[in-house]
């Protein structure tokens, strides 16, 4: 410490010393460190939400489809009709290693990721191509994307529409079809109601009387010895047999109508084949439309996307009963968490003795919010699943057997388990709450006479709601984004029921359910055309954050609310 | 305050209310408030023990594994019929047993009371039995020896069915494969002798003490109807090194082992050619006292007269050459008391005969005893299981029968199988090795948990690698240099990352991140270079301009300056990436690699992983963090900048020393949290259990592997206890590190309160 007295002599004149030794001793590039450290932490928390918005909700917005002739040097000109989805830029070395005829001399290459569509004509509807090699690139006004029931989107022209026999080509053939798929979409709806809706209550009702015919069974009553058991089975199933052969052929006239026409489509090469109309769920020129037009079709994708059900292994279609599922199975767990987590923190508070073990157990349960959410699913599998619900299965379900019914993955155990998960978060939140709260107005209650039963309910319950809705919301919010032990307990990729509807007993707690989290897993990974489906995953995933990231500013703002009351109590 | 008047209405009824508890209302006050009093009581310790019970579930499914093995005697048993029992055999139920005497009679037996089920002479044409061998235990095939050395095969059927009290009923019976006709062999009756049967082959080969050893292949004749005859092949003779009195054949033709009992020597021929070619011999160092095949028909396990059950298999040197590998020795008895090895059909266990009628289960793999006893007066002579394994029958040289239920669920597990590296079958070493099933049945599990383990801790390092420096600096400047009204919207944004979804992180980090590394990966490595030297650069640059431009930015807001910087700078670094790697690396950083220091890249690999786990754990360490320090008491820190000292002399000497444990707990909690992360790695990473730690290699964490392997797992298997063992130290694991981090949390808010 030779030269310390310099030092702070130097540092207690104020000088405005320039140099950069001066400027490293003064520990400024510290600090210019640090900051640029929050500053990183900011920009990529703020450019990944605007990365998953951007990338989730361009997807709907209908992009120009670019008509061009692709010529590698030295190879045979294709023509290509495509959407422009990315372009980035690649080292010539790696394109040599594809084996694609670029010129070693240039350095880099632009290369573009182009949707080119018609899965079933090229065999993938989507690749790579050199932006350079892409030429006499135009827009034509009249080129169209097909949306189809299978192989994915058609790029292509209208060539005709066969309405009832009748051929309208050129200007006659875009109304024609306008109307042909109007109607289309009547047939279907009603198609929709009927499979959805009374053919499956007409099955469910037929499974319901399976197992009472053999629940009677296992009692031992048996049809030879007492016919008039069967009876009334018998006679509800003939009339549910004749009620479902009316549905069958109602549902087999509507095919038929639906059938009628027919489109006539020209690929960009020049191939003309037909497609019957049923298999094409909609269509735009997205070259000839303007801003309004795209914006009022993004916002019908949008709705579309929120409302409708998946198809073709998830890659298309929206994404309804995973929002249901979500919405559902996070109620259910609010409704066992909020009571239990509640009456826990009141009694770690208000009830038990305030020594060394209540404060090993306020550490314990503060540390389990901490434990690994997969622990939580191995819990739920094991001790709901197996042990819990295949001795329900045993006692109250019989005549199920051999397959299970609460003894198998569903959405009450999913929401049993994710109710555990988050109580630490409701026990610890409300339990911030109550000690808030001044001891002065428990103990002025108490004065007055009241119980402690009565204060806590009159008094101090209502004080500490504020926390205990933060405490709520934070554990929906942890719930709804949680996947890990979904993944162990109930969530599936593609579920044929919702777990409400309109057969008795309407909600349908052991049915398995699809959930938002679940849905970016396995649509993201699991699917076949992941190229696909991967602006699906990215407008799913904007829609969870968005979900969360309100629920958890409105968690934030009630507790500012809060603390701004307490403020006020405590002066 | 006026004295309160309630809204009693007569003075009497007030005085009611003084005295309390008597009128019906009070009372039925005073119960409601007990009964809260219940429901809170009963309720909140209900809800802590479900939590607690956690713990405890998982304790009590890991705890089975640690069991060891129950042996349980069945009441005793005389077989009818007498005879010297040549061949033994029990059916899957354990209910029906099987022997074979000397004078060829083949009797099915009850194994509960001894009492003969069924009983036919064996067609031998008035020939004794030498011996019988099996073919597949499992499918009740086996191979009668006659005394003129001919071959019958024969086969114990068991046809169960269920009477109208759903009671099991087993009938047996035995049924001739190949027709009653026996196959001639070698003309002479042979000391030892095997048969195996694969596809559309038929082999039996046989010693008679010499050293030469005869082989008889026969071929399935090309049939339309699948129903030709086997032919005889020309037979073969091999010339050992040594005198042969044991022979074994592996189940699918492939290997051929030949011994000497008294001179303790083994070779190893293989058979793939026309001419079965000797690979190695080995001397065992003592006699051999018996010599069968693990189950799978890889290993052989050799009794030896030393006591030792020594296990071996056919393994590649380095430049593939093979030869008989000793892979492990398992000690069974003391001294020379082995007489026999009784395998189990579907695991690795083998029991073991001493000659003084003690029994030891041993695992292969595990290489561990399981259960020792006693099980017989005399020596033993046959040890044999059914084939669940939940029987096992001895009889020992006069002839005494004893049976046994077996309860060993889960012997191939130790603490070496678990930790250790272990010598597979099929590998050339020892290895740490997660696999835990295959396609066929009688596949060797591998369940080293160390790959997983090193996995998780990898995928931790690089994610607190990516994440300490960022969130500790940024909590730095946040608590200590930034203006509180930037504060107030830096915070609660970064706070509110940790509530992004992990599978939100885990699918851009598999699908976005993975992608731009794979293909950014120099501009990666220069963005993570140049950021941290170029933003003291800047600084010093900014305090070169004029104090006018400088003075408009006010205190605490220089990060917000940071923000075009770092952006321009980050865009700059992905700008001249791609010229870069065409310069330095020829264009492709990973052939590079590759080429000049022998690194692979997979494309979901720890350095992604790091990141968006990094990512994930921001918000927590920052959090923490930013706490602990905003709360060191404001005097402290005035106290040394009136002193003189500048702002970072100020952080350094007084403000972290003060804050470090808040830090420490910070980091703790962070590492808990990418410890157990299941999405991200699920996604992020190609989930193979390799122990490598390059940044560039992939890996399986605990979490993901429970994710991944749960749902398929057997309920109650050694595989699904594993799954629970692993859960089990992820959560010890997490819940130590976040208790000790709140009790260092605590600590410092007591002191902080003393100041």
């Amino acid at each position: 410490m030779q030269n310390s007295t310099t030092n702070a002599r130097d540092n207690l004149v104020a000088r405005d010393n320039r140099g950069l030794r001066a400027y490293v001793k003064s520990g400024q590039p510290y600090v210019w460190l640090t900051g640029g450290a929050v500053t990183a932490s900011i920009i990529i928390t703020v450019s990944l939400l605007v990365l998953i918005m951007v990338r989730g909700m361009s997807h709907f917005w209908p992009a120009d489809l670019v008509q061009a002739r692709y010529q590698p040097p030295g190879r045979e000109a294709e023509v290509v009709l495509a959407e422009i989805r990315s372009g980035e830029e690649v080292t010539v070395d790696r394109l040599l290693n594809a084996g694609l005829p670029v010129d070693p001399n240039q350095a880099l290459y632009d290369r573009l990721l182009l949707k080119v569509g018609n899965r079933d004509l090229l065999g993938v509807d989507f690749r790579y191509v050199i932006s350079d090699w892409l030429v006499e690139r135009t827009l034509p006004e009249d080129a169209a994307v097909f949306e189809r029931t299978e192989w994915g989107n058609f790029h292509g022209f209208l060539d005709a529409v066969v309405m009832e026999g009748q051929s309208y080509v050129g200007e006659n053939a875009w109304p024609a079809y306008r109307l042909a798929q109007a109607r289309a979409e009547g047939l279907r709806a009603q198609i929709a109601t009927l499979e959805k809706g009374r053919i499956g209550r007409v099955n469910y009702e037929l499974e319901r009387l399976r197992l009472r015919e053999r629940e009677l069974q296992l009692d031992g009553i048996e049809r030879a010895s007492s016919p008039e058991a069967f009876a009334e089975i018998d006679q509800r199933r003939a009339a549910l047999d004749e009620e479902y052969a009316g549905i069958a052929a109602e549902r087999a006239n509507l095919y038929q109508a639906l059938d009628r026409d027919r489109l006539r489509l020209k690929t960009v090469q020049g191939r003309v084949f037909e497609i019957a109309l049923a298999k094409v769920l909609d269509a735009h020129r997205p070259n000839a439309m303007n801003v309004f037009q795209k914006t009022g079709y993004w916002f019908g994708k949008l709705w579309e996307f929120v409302s409708t059900e998946p198809r073709e292994a998830n890659t298309e279609g929206g994404i309804f009963p995973a929002i249901f599922g979500t919405v559902m199975m996070v109620i259910l767990m609010s409704v066992f968490v909020t009571p239990f987590g509640i009456l826990a923190a009141l009694y770690l508070r208000e009830y038990a003795r305030q020594g060394t073990l209540t404060r090993i157990i306020r550490i314990a349960v503060n540390n389990l919010a901490g434990v690994p959410s997969i622990v939580y699913g191995m819990f739920g599998l094991g001790f709901f699943v197996y042990l819990v619900g295949g001795n329900i299965d045993r006692l109250f379900y019989p005549e199920a057997a051999p397959a299970p019914v609460f003894g198998t993955p569903g959405i009450l155990w999913a929401s049993l388990t994710l109710a555990i998960l988050t109580l630490p978060v409701v026990i610890v939140a409300t339990e911030e709450g109550l000690s808030r709260i001044p001891r002065h107005i428990r103990e002025a209650s108490l004065a007055l006479g009241a119980t402690k039963a009565e204060t806590l309910w009159r008094v101090v319950l209502p004080m500490a709601s504020p926390a205990m809705m933060t405490g709520l919301i934070l554990a929906i919010a942890r719930a709804a984004g949680e996947v890990a032990p979904l993944m162990l307990v109930g969530v599936v990729k593609l579920a044929p029921n919702l777990p409400l509807d309109f057969n008795f007993p309407f909600v349908h707690l052991d049915r398995k359910f699809m959930h938002l989290g679940f849905h970016i897993y396995d649509v993201g990974f699991q699917s076949p055309n992941v190229e696909a489906a991967r602006p699906l995953v990215y407008a799913t995933s904007f829609l969870l954050v968005v979900v969360i990231m309100v629920l958890n500013l409105s968690a934030v703002m009630i507790r500012n609310r809060l603390r701004e009351r307490y403020k006020a109590l405590d002066s | 305050m006026t004295p309160a008047q309630p809204s009693l209405t007569s003075p009497a009824e007030a005085d009611r209310s003084i005295v309390g508890g008597k009128s019906a209302r009070m009372r039925s006050r005073y119960l409601r408030d007990a009964a809260a009093r219940w429901v809170v009581w009963g309720g909140g310790l209900g809800v802590i023990g479900a939590l607690m019970l956690i713990f405890f579930y998982l304790v009590s499914e890991v705890l089975p594994l640690f069991g060891g093995a129950t042996v349980t005697p069945r009441p005793p048993i005389t077989l009818s019929g007498g005879g010297e029992t040549r061949y033994l055999a029990a059916e899957e139920q354990a209910e029906v047993g099987f022997r074979v005497t000397a004078d060829g009679q083949a009797q099915f037996f009850s194994l509960h009371d001894g009492q003969s089920l069924a009983s036919e002479t064996l067609p031998l044409q008035g020939q004794g039995v030498v011996s019988v061998v099996d073919i597949d235990r499992e499918q009740g095939l086996s191979a009668v020896q006659r005394s003129d050395g001919a071959v019958l095969l024969m086969q114990q059927r068991y046809a169960v069915r269920f009477d109208d009290r759903q009671r099991r009923q087993i009938s047996p019976t035995l049924q001739y494969p190949q027709g009653v006709e026996a196959f001639p062999f070698a003309g002479q009756p042979m000391q030892d002798l095997v048969v195996r049967q694969a596809r559309d082959q038929l082999m039996i080969a046989g010693a008679d003490g010499s050293s030469t050893v005869v082989l008889q292949r026969y071929r399935q004749a090309a049939s339309l109807f699948g129903d030709g005859g086997l032919t005889a092949q020309p037979l073969l003779r091999l010339d050992a090194p040594f005198a042969v009195d044991r022979v074994l054949l592996d189940p699918l033709l492939g290997w051929l082992y030949v011994a000497n009992r008294d001179g303790g020597k083994m070779a190893l021929y293989q058979l793939r050619g026309e001419r079965p070619e000797l690979i190695d011999q080995v001397a065992l160092g003592s006699a051999l006292r018996d010599l069968q095949h693990l189950s799978g028909g890889i290993s052989v396990m050799v009794a030896q007269a030393d006591g030792v059950v020594s296990q071996w298999f056919p393994a590649r040197r380095e430049g593939g050459v093979y030869y008989l590998a000793r892979v492990r020795d398992i000690a069974a008895f003391g001294g020379d008391r082995i007489t026999v090895l009784g395998p189990e059909m579907r695991r690795r266990v083998v029991a073991v005969g001493g000659d003084n009628g003690e029994a030891v289960l041993v695992h292969g793999t595990a290489g561990t005893t399981v259960w020792s006893g006693k099980v017989l007066e005399g020596a033993v002579r046959h040890l044999v299981f059914n084939s669940r394994a939940n029987y096992l029958m001895a009889m020992d040289d006069a002839g005494r029968f004893a049976g046994f239920d077996v309860h060993n669920e889960h012997p191939e597990v130790s603490l070496q199988a678990l930790w250790g590296k272990v010598w597979y079958e099929g590998y050339d070493e020892p290895r740490w090795l997660w696999q835990s099933s295959a396609a066929s049945s009688d596949f060797e599990p591998k369940f080293s948990l160390t790959p997983l383990g090193f996995g998780t801790l990898k995928a931790a390092f690089y994610a607190m690698l990516f994440a300490i420096p960022l969130a500790i600096l940024g909590a730095i400047y946040t608590a200590n240099f930034m203006s509180s009204e930037m504060r107030q919207a830096v915070k609660p944004t970064i706070e509110l990352m940790e509530a992004l979804p992990t599978v939100i992180l885990g699918f851009l980090a598999g699908l976005w991140l993975a992608p731009f590394v794979e293909s950014n990966l120099p501009g990666v490595f220069l963005t993570l270079m140049l950021l941290p030297l170029s933003i003291p650069l800047f600084g010093y640059a900014w305090l070169a301009l004029p104090r006018a431009i400088r003075q408009r930015v006010p205190a605490g807001w220089e990060a917000a300056l940071l923000i075009p910087v770092v952006t321009l700078l980050v865009s700059f670094c992905f700008l001249v990436a791609k010229p870069i790697e065409v310069l330095l690396f020829a264009g492709n950083m990973q052939a590079w690699l590759d080429q000049n220091f022998g690194i692979g890249y997979d494309q979901r690999n720890a350095l992604v992983v790091g990141i968006a786990m990094g990512v994930a754990v921001i918000p927590n360490i920052y959090s923490i963090a930013e706490d602990a320090i905003f709360s060191v008491p404001k005097q402290l820190s005035l106290g040394s900048l009136a002193l003189g000292a500048t702002p970072w002399q100020t952080l350094v000497g007084v403000v972290l020393p003060t804050a470090s444990p808040g830090i420490f707990s910070a980091v703790m909690i962070g590492t808990g949290r990418a410890v157990g992360e299941t999405m991200i790695v699920l996604m992020a990473t190609g989930n193979t259990a390799v122990m490598d730690f390059s940044m560039f290699e992939g890996l399986r964490t605990l979490s993901a592997n429970i994710a991944v392997e749960m749902p398929e797992s057997e309920v109650g298997s050694t595989h699904f206890r594993l799954l629970f063992l692993a859960g089990l130290v992820l959560f010890l694991f997490t819940f130590a590190f976040n208790t000790l981090a709140e009790v260092v949390r605590q600590r410092l808010r007591q002191k902080y309160a003393s100041i």
